[in-house]
C-alpha cells in the first residue's frame, strides 16, 4: 500500500504501482491483478470456445478468420519447434499467448481511468474504508485515497502474475520430462549431464537444477520486467501534465510492439523449454 | 509488491485455462481448420483434374477437327475433279452437237441450194426458150429443142 496521501509525486507513483490487497502476509491476494487476469482468461477461452462451437468448414466469418489466424500461427510455431506428437502443447501455447497478450493489452488503458472509477464506486459504497485523514481533500483526492482505487488492471505488471505463469510452466517442464523420459530418465539426465561420470554427480546435479530453475525464473522476470518498466514510464508520463498527450501516444504505440512481442516470447520459450524436456539429448 | 498468494492463484488459473483450452477451445477450431484445409485441397485437386480433362478433350477435339478438315478437303478435291470432268464431257458433247447441227445445216442448205438451182435452171430454160421463141417469132418445139436448152443451162 502507498504511503499516506497521493498528492506528492512519490505518492502518485506508489499509488499506481501497488495493488488493492485482501489478507495479510503471504496469504494476501492482489485483488486487482488476479481478478483482471481471471476475467481476461475467461474472455479468451469463452470467446474462442464460442467461435469453435460455431466454426464452419465453409466460408468463415471475420472473427472466425481472426481466431483461425491465431490458431494457425500457434500451430505453425509449435510444429516448427516441438517435434514430438503431443496434444497438450498447442493448447498450452495458445493459452499463454492469448492470455498474456490480453493482460498486456490492459496496459494501454490510461493509468488513471479505472482506478478513478473504482475509487469513486468505493467512495460511494464504503466511504469509511479510507484509512487516513482526508479532511480538506478535494473529491478527486478522496477518490484516489480510497483503497479500492488501488485496483491494478494490468496484471502482467504484477510479479505474482508473471511468476505464477512461470510456475505453471515449471511444473509443465518437470511433468513433460517425467512423462517422456520417466522419473529415472529425468533424474539420470539431471545427474549425468553435462559430465558423464559418477564422481561428478553432485556437480552435475547443482548445475542442472540451476538450469532447470532458471528457465521459469527468467521467463517470469522477463515478462514482469518489460511490462513493469513500461508501466513506470506510463506513470511518469502521466505526471507531466498536458504534455503527456503526445508522449503517451508515442509510448503507447511503441508498447503495442512490446505487448505482442512479450506474449510471443513467453509462448515461444515455453514451447522450446517443453520440447527440450520432451526430447532426449 | 511482494510475492504472495496471488502467485498460487495465478498458477491455478493457468492450469485451469490450459485444461479448458485443451478440452473445449483447441479441438473444434483445429478440426474446423483441418477440415477446411482438406476441402480446399480436394477442391484444388478436382480443379487440377478438370484442367487435365479439359486439356485431353481439347487435344481430342483438335484431332477430330484436323481429321474432319482433311476429309472435307478430300471431298472438295473429288468434287472439283468430278466437276471438271463433267464440264469437259459436256463441252465435248456440246461441240459434237454443234458440229452435227452445223453439218445438218450445211446439208440442208446444200439441198436447198441444189433444189433452187434446179428450179432456177428450169426457169432459165423456160425463159431462154421463151426468149428464143420471141426472137425467131415462131413456135419452136420445146420438146425438140430441149437438148439445146439443156446444154445452155448446163453452161450457166
Amino acid at each position: 500500500m502507498a504511503a499516506e496521501g497521493n498528492t506528492s509525486i512519490q505518492g502518485y507513483i506508489n499509488h499506481h504501482l501497488s495493488d488493492m490487497t485482501i489478507g495479510e502476509g503471504f496469504m494476501a491476494v492482489n485483488v486487482g491483478a488476479l481478478s483482471v487476469a481471471i476475467i481476461l482468461g475467461f474472455v479468451f477461452v469463452l470467446s474462442f470456445m464460442v467461435v469453435g462451437r460455431k466454426a464452419t468448414t465453409g466460408v468463415p466469418g471475420k472473427f472466425q478468420c481472426f481466431v483461425e489466424m491465431i490458431i494457425e500461427f500457434i500451430a505453425t510455431s509449435v510444429k516448427e519447434t516441438f517435434h514430438v506428437k503431443n496434444k497438450l502443447i498447442a493448447p498450452i501455447a495458445l493459452t499463454i499467448f492469448m492470455w498474456i497478450f490480453l493482460m498486456n493489452l490492459m496496459k494501454l488503458v490510461p493509468v488513471d481511468w479505472l482506478p478513478a472509477v473504482f475509487g469513486a464506486v468505493g467512495l460511494l459504497i464504503n466511504p469509511e474504508a479510507i484509512k487516513y485523514n482526508v479532511e480538506g481533500y478535494s473529491l478527486l483526492e478522496k477518490i484516489m485515497a480510497h483503497p479500492w482505487s488501488y485496483m491494478t488492471i494490468a496484471p502482467t505488471t504484477d510479479i505474482n502474475i508473471t511468476m505464477g505463469l512461470a510456475l505453471g510452466v515449471f511444473f509443465l517442464i518437470v511433468g513433460y520430462s517425467i512423462a517422456f523420459k520417466g522419473i529415472g530418465g529425468f533424474i539420470k539426465e539431471l545427474s549425468f549431464t553435462p559430465f558423464n561420470h559418477w564422481a561428478l554427480i553432485p556437480f552435475n546435479l547443482v548445475l542442472e537444477l540451476v538450469t532447470l530453475i532458471s528457465k521459469p525464473v527468467s521467463l517470469g522476470l522477463r515478462l514482469f520486467g518489460n511490462l513493469y518498466a513500461g508501466e513506470v514510464i506510463f506513470i511518469l508520463i502521466a505526471l507531466v501534465g498536458l504534455y503527456q498527450l503526445p508522449l503517451h501516444f508515442a509510448w503507447a504505440v511503441f508498447h503495442i510492439l512490446v505487448i505482442v512481442l512479450q506474449a510471443f516470447l513467453f509462448m515461444m520459450l515455453t514451447i522450446v523449454y517443453l520440447s527440450m524436456a520432451a526430447e532426449d539429448h | 509488491m511482494d510475492i504472495n498468494f496471488t502467485l498460487i492463484g495465478q498458477s491455478i488459473a493457468f492450469a485451469f485455462f490450459v485444461w479448458f483450452t485443451m478440452k473445449f477451445v483447441w479441438p473444434p477450431l483445429n478440426n474446423a481448420i483441418e477440415e477446411r484445409q482438406k476441402k480446399i485441397a480436394d477442391g484444388l485437386a478436382a480443379s487440377e483434374q478438370a484442367n487435365q480433362d479439359l486439356e485431353v478433350a481439347r487435344a481430342k477435339a483438335d484431332e477430330e477437327l484436323k481429321a474432319a478438315k482433311l476429309q472435307a478437303a478430300e471431298l472438295i478435291d473429288q468434287a472439283k475433279k468430278r466437276a471438271a470432268k463433267l464440264v469437259e464431257e459436256e463441252t465435248q458433247r456440246g461441240h459434237a452437237e454443234r458440229e452435227k447441227i452445223i453439218a445438218s445445216g450445211y446439208a440442208e442448205v446444200e439441198a436447198e441450194r441444189t433444189r433452187v438451182r434446179e428450179e432456177l435452171r428450169k426457169k432459165v430454160a423456160f425463159l431462154a426458150i421463151a426468149g428464143a421463141e420471141k426472137i425467131i417469132e415462131r413456135e419452136v418445139d420445146a420438146q425438140k429443142q430441149s437438148d439445146i436448152v439443156e446444154k445452155l443451162v448446163a453452161e450457166l
